[in-house]
């Protein structure tokens, strides 16, 4: 399974590499990393491969609400899963992102072993 | 006079016409005596009323000398009040700006503690597994995973001091300043205190969002500056921006991408750091006072009126640079703080 993660932090690459290093070695997950929303589009759009996007929601430029969107209104059939993650876990960015058809909505600081259960599931 | 007229009767070479001319003559200087006697009287009645008028008017004066000594110690005193009164408004300028940061700033740590954590666990997690390795005899799988948790050790250390340093800049913003000048690295503090005002934004408006743009001139180097008096320069100059961005948003126009640039650029012996909106820009009426105390175009208890101004006194008086303002209403606005290196 491919998973796209959009973080405007950089070493969430090395961090989700070190934290699902059994599931890439045996090859269950293969990790895809975009810094922004923008990268992000252009990734899905060249590769159309990724079947889930973890996104960030709080980075500059595009939000991951608007990249959201743009995943949800004009990309692939049938649509990546994908999960948003905030900071700011208040009302507001739930209800928009749920509106703009998120399939998960979690909350920094990450619980890996619950996202690793959440991946698996959809597996 | 009468003694005068009978000597003159009793002279015999006279003519009784000449007798009678020289009496006419005595009694005409007798008048005349007569007049300036009273003349002389009156003088002296009128050097009496002067002599008192001008005792008076010293009197008055002393009066009056006092007053004012009295009035200068009030103001004095009032002066006084007014410059401690500055000092606490600055004061609680700074704090405002910290008010408005302190949400920026809980998730500018946050991140770096969740590495912090995250990298701590999986460092447990790799110690364990090198350990059931080294059981094993696989050696070189052992050393390769002593290499990651070397790696994860890095990052525990790399965003701890991440988190010290915003704690201490938060630290350096509320302390009154030093006023020590410090070799600082510009482009650093530019980006900090981008990021702390970015997320300050979010934390109070979560529909907020506006692309940033850096242009960093690597070559700048370190300056000597007070480096919190110059971040809160910079941490004001974006704040606005920010703020005119939103509020050019908040019009709905077609196409309309919010973009703040913070760039700088080192020029021969000078160093400008250039904060540049695509926000509402600034009305000539208003341009010429922007820098005047306790003047904003923001409605009642949403601006001081003292960012600019303070910001103004801290690049031209605290570091003898320059700060200058370039705008065209509706389309932007560019600051420009220009430093001596």
């Amino acid at each position: 399974m491919k998973i796209l993660v959009v973080d405007d932090e950089k070493d969430v690459q090395v961090l989700f590499e070190q934290r699902f290093r059994k599931e890439i070695r045996n090859k269950e997950m293969e990790f895809a990393f975009a810094y922004s929303g923008e990268d992000a589009l252009k990734y899905l759009n060249e590769l159309h491969e990724a079947v889930l996007i973890l996104s960030d929601i709080n980075m500059p430029g595009m939000s991951g609400l608007e990249l959201l969107r743009h995943i949800k209104e004009k990309h692939h059939q049938p649509p990546p899963v994908v999960m948003m993650i905030t900071a700011y876990g208040d009302a507001d960015n739930y209800n928009t992102a749920m509106k703009l058809g998120a399939d998960d909505f979690l909350t920094k600081p990450l619980e890996f072993s619950l996202l690793k259960e959440k991946l698996k599931a959809i597996q | 006079m009468q003694n005068i007229l009978n000597l003159v009767e009793q002279i015999e070479a006279l003519t009784a016409e000449q007798k009678k001319a020289i009496a006419e003559w005595i009694k005409e200087i007798d008048k005349k005596i007569t007049v300036t006697e009273f003349k002389l009287d009156r003088t002296e009645k009128v050097k009496r009323t002067t002599g008192i008028l001008l005792e008076e008017t010293i009197q008055e004066l002393e009066l009056k000398r006092k007053a004012v000594e009295d009035s200068n110690a009030t103001l004095q005193k009032l002066l006084e009040d007014l410059k401690a009164t500055q000092a606490q408004l600055i004061q609680s300028e700074k704090m405002a700006s910290l008010g408005e940061l302190t949400a920026g700033i809980a998730h500018e740590i946050q991140n770096p503690l969740n590495f912090v954590n995250n990298f701590s666990e999986v460092s447990n997690e790799l110690i364990d597994e090198m350990t059931e390795q080294l059981e094993k005899g696989n050696t070189e799988d052992a050393k390769a995973m002593a290499n990651e948790v070397k790696m994860s050790l890095e990052k525990i250390n790399f965003h701890g001091k991440r988190a010290d340093g915003i704690v201490k800049s938060m630290l350096q913003h509320s302390r009154s300043s030093n006023n020590k000048k410090e070799p600082t690295d510009i482009n650093a503090l530019a980006d900090e205190y981008l990021r702390l005002a970015y997320h300050g934004m979010r934390a109070k408006d979560k529909s907020f969002n506006s692309a940033m743009k850096t242009d960093y001139d690597e070559n700048i180097g370190l300056i000597k500056i007070i480096s919190q008096d110059i971040g809160r320069v910079i941490l004001n100059l974006i704040t606005n921006a920010f703020y005119a961005v939103t509020e050019k948003n908040k019009l709905m126009l077609d196409g309309y991408e919010p973009t703040i640039t913070v760039s700088t650029k080192r020029m021969n012996d000078k160093v400008e750091v250039r904060v540049k909106d695509n926000g509402t820009g600034i009305p000539q009426k208003a341009l010429e006072k922007v820098f005047q105390p306790f003047f904003t175009t923001k409605p009642t208890g949403q601006g001081t009126g003292l960012g600019l101004s303070l910001s103004y006194d801290i690049v031209t008086k605290g570091h003898g640079g320059e700060l200058k303002v370039e705008t065209k209403e509706g389309e932007y606005t560019e600051f420009t703080i220009i430093l001596s290196v």
